[in-house]
């Protein structure tokens, strides 16, 4: 991880510095104060999602320096200087990228709670392994929950985006 | 959910980490990949008044070969020991406890030494350093200490650590020819804790009579345990089906599990700790053959 701030700006708050989707957000923020609640409330990115705040269903997965993280088991202030991507930064130019538009074209989803969470951990997954089989997607997606699909489509998803992506 | 609130460090060297902690005592607590410490604030179970964020410490996240041990350091996350050639072909065993540790995510952040310092009984990375009988460095202000994993893990939630000290290195010998091993874990669903889990570390001599047994058990007792009875019952003897379901036997004696309302009573976790030592030993023997 990149340098961390460590001057304290005012009482109890200490100044977090970080990239999301290659804008950099500031902001004085408690040590308490969760990675996910930074980049909802803070960067005003409402797309990664809280769902259960005890690290099981993966709404909130993020991709922290090039790994997925769920990002509501983490304090903002350890991303100090991190560069971060969120659901928001995968579309380019109006064009949704290949796994957002695999999720859409198979059904990959139905309420579209976990959806968020989902893509952004099928993108770390296709990043490791282009060519997953399909065990290695269920594998790959075992720390998201969906309560709606039963996950054939969003296994059927992730395998057309790799196939797309390849 | 909120923790309550805490004062936030992150220093840049061992040094300061262990002065902080020296300062604070008790009152303090390391933040390593936080996927146990993070859950336990959250839910208040535990509530520290200082966070000692050792993450900015350089020099902590390495896999090397150190003359006849691998050394892993402490801040290596799950998923590359997962995914290391070097352990992969040197230490198998030690891949395939970090493949089974909680989801992706998890492993993308959570580390060996938070992991071991935490001496969660249903850790599992306790029963797989047993199994090959590790060690760990760890590091005050002033000293450091090279600890025998059973020296380390203590009791639940207990390890040897002093409230100063943090765990920098573990530390394990390489395995001779025809050695193999296996994580092998019952979970209610992917992710879960163990409902029990066995790691089984074999060598065989030329003549395949056993000449190296390290068995460890995980939510089988109060702290990750070491089946003692179990080595024995291999150790010396050729690996013949009998001798295997003797030593599953006698891993169902060293284990002293506490009912878990759930993940199944006393009794069913006994007989599960016969059940996976027997298979995790098939599956060690197996790879021992195969390894030249």
């Amino acid at each position: 991880m990149a340098k961390a701030s460590k001057q304290t700006v005012s009482e109890g708050l200490q100044r977090v510095t970080l990239t999301i989707n290659g804008k950099s957000y500031s902001r004085d923020v408690e040590p308490r104060l969760l990675l996910v609640h930074f980049i909802r409330d803070v960067a005003e990115l409402t797309g990664t999602h809280v769902g259960c705040e005890t690290s099981n269903c993966g709404a909130c997965t993020i991709i922290l320096n090039g790994k997925s993280v769920k990002s509501c088991t983490m304090f903002a202030v350890q991303a100090a200087g991190a560069k971060i991507e969120t659901i928001e930064g995968l579309a380019k130019d109006g064009e949704l990228h290949p796994i957002q538009n695999a999720f859409w074209e198979n059904h990959g989803l139905q309420c579209g709670f976990c959806t968020p969470g989902m893509i952004m951990q099928a993108y770390w997954l296709l990043k490791e392994n282009p060519n997953p089989t399909d065990d290695e997607i269920r594998m790959g997606l075992t720390g998201n929950l969906c309560r709606c699909t039963g996950y054939q489509n969003i296994v059927k998803s992730v395998r057309a985006a790799a196939k797309e992506m390849r | 959910m909120v923790p309550r609130k805490f004062e936030y460090f992150a220093p840049t060297s061992l040094k300061d980490a262990t002065s902080l902690l020296k300062k604070h005592g008790s009152d303090a607590k390391v933040l390593a990949g936080g996927m146990s410490l993070i859950p336990v604030m959250k839910l208040r179970l535990g509530s520290p008044a200082y966070i000692v964020d050792i993450n900015r410490i350089p020099g902590l996240d390495y896999i090397k070969v150190a003359g006849k041990s691998v050394s892993i350091g402490a801040l290596t996350r799950h998923h590359t020991i997962e995914t290391s050639k070097l352990v992969r072909d040197k230490l198998g065993i030690l891949a395939e406890t970090a493949g089974w540790i909680g989801d992706p995510q998890v492993r993308n952040m959570g580390t060996i030494g938070g992991s071991l310092s935490h001496c969660d009984p249903s850790g599992d990375w306790g029963a797989a350093i047993l199994a090959v009988r590790g060690s760990v460095r760890v590091k005050g202000p002033s000293k450091e200490r090279v600890l025998e994993i059973d020296d380390f893990l203590v009791d639940t939630f207990t390890s040897a650590l002093k409230d100063d000290e943090i765990l920098t290195e573990v530390s394990v010998p390489l395995p001779p020819p025809r050695s193999g091993g296996a994580y092998v874990k019952l979970e209610r669903r992917s992710g879960d804790f163990a409902t029990a889990a066995v790691a089984v570390q074999v060598s065989l001599d030329a003549k395949g009579v056993c000449s190296y047994a390290g068995i460890g058990l995980t939510a089988l007792g109060s702290k990750n345990l070491r089946a003692s009875k179990a080595e024995a019952a291999l150790l010396g003897n050729p690996l013949t089906a009998k001798a295997i379901e003797e030593a599953a036997e006698a891993a169902a004696e060293d284990a002293q599990p506490t009912p878990d309302p759930l993940r199944g009573s006393a009794e069913y976790k006994t007989e599960m700790a016969r059940v996976y030592t027997k298979r995790g030993i098939e599956l060690a023997v197996q790879r021992a053959k195969k390894v030249k």
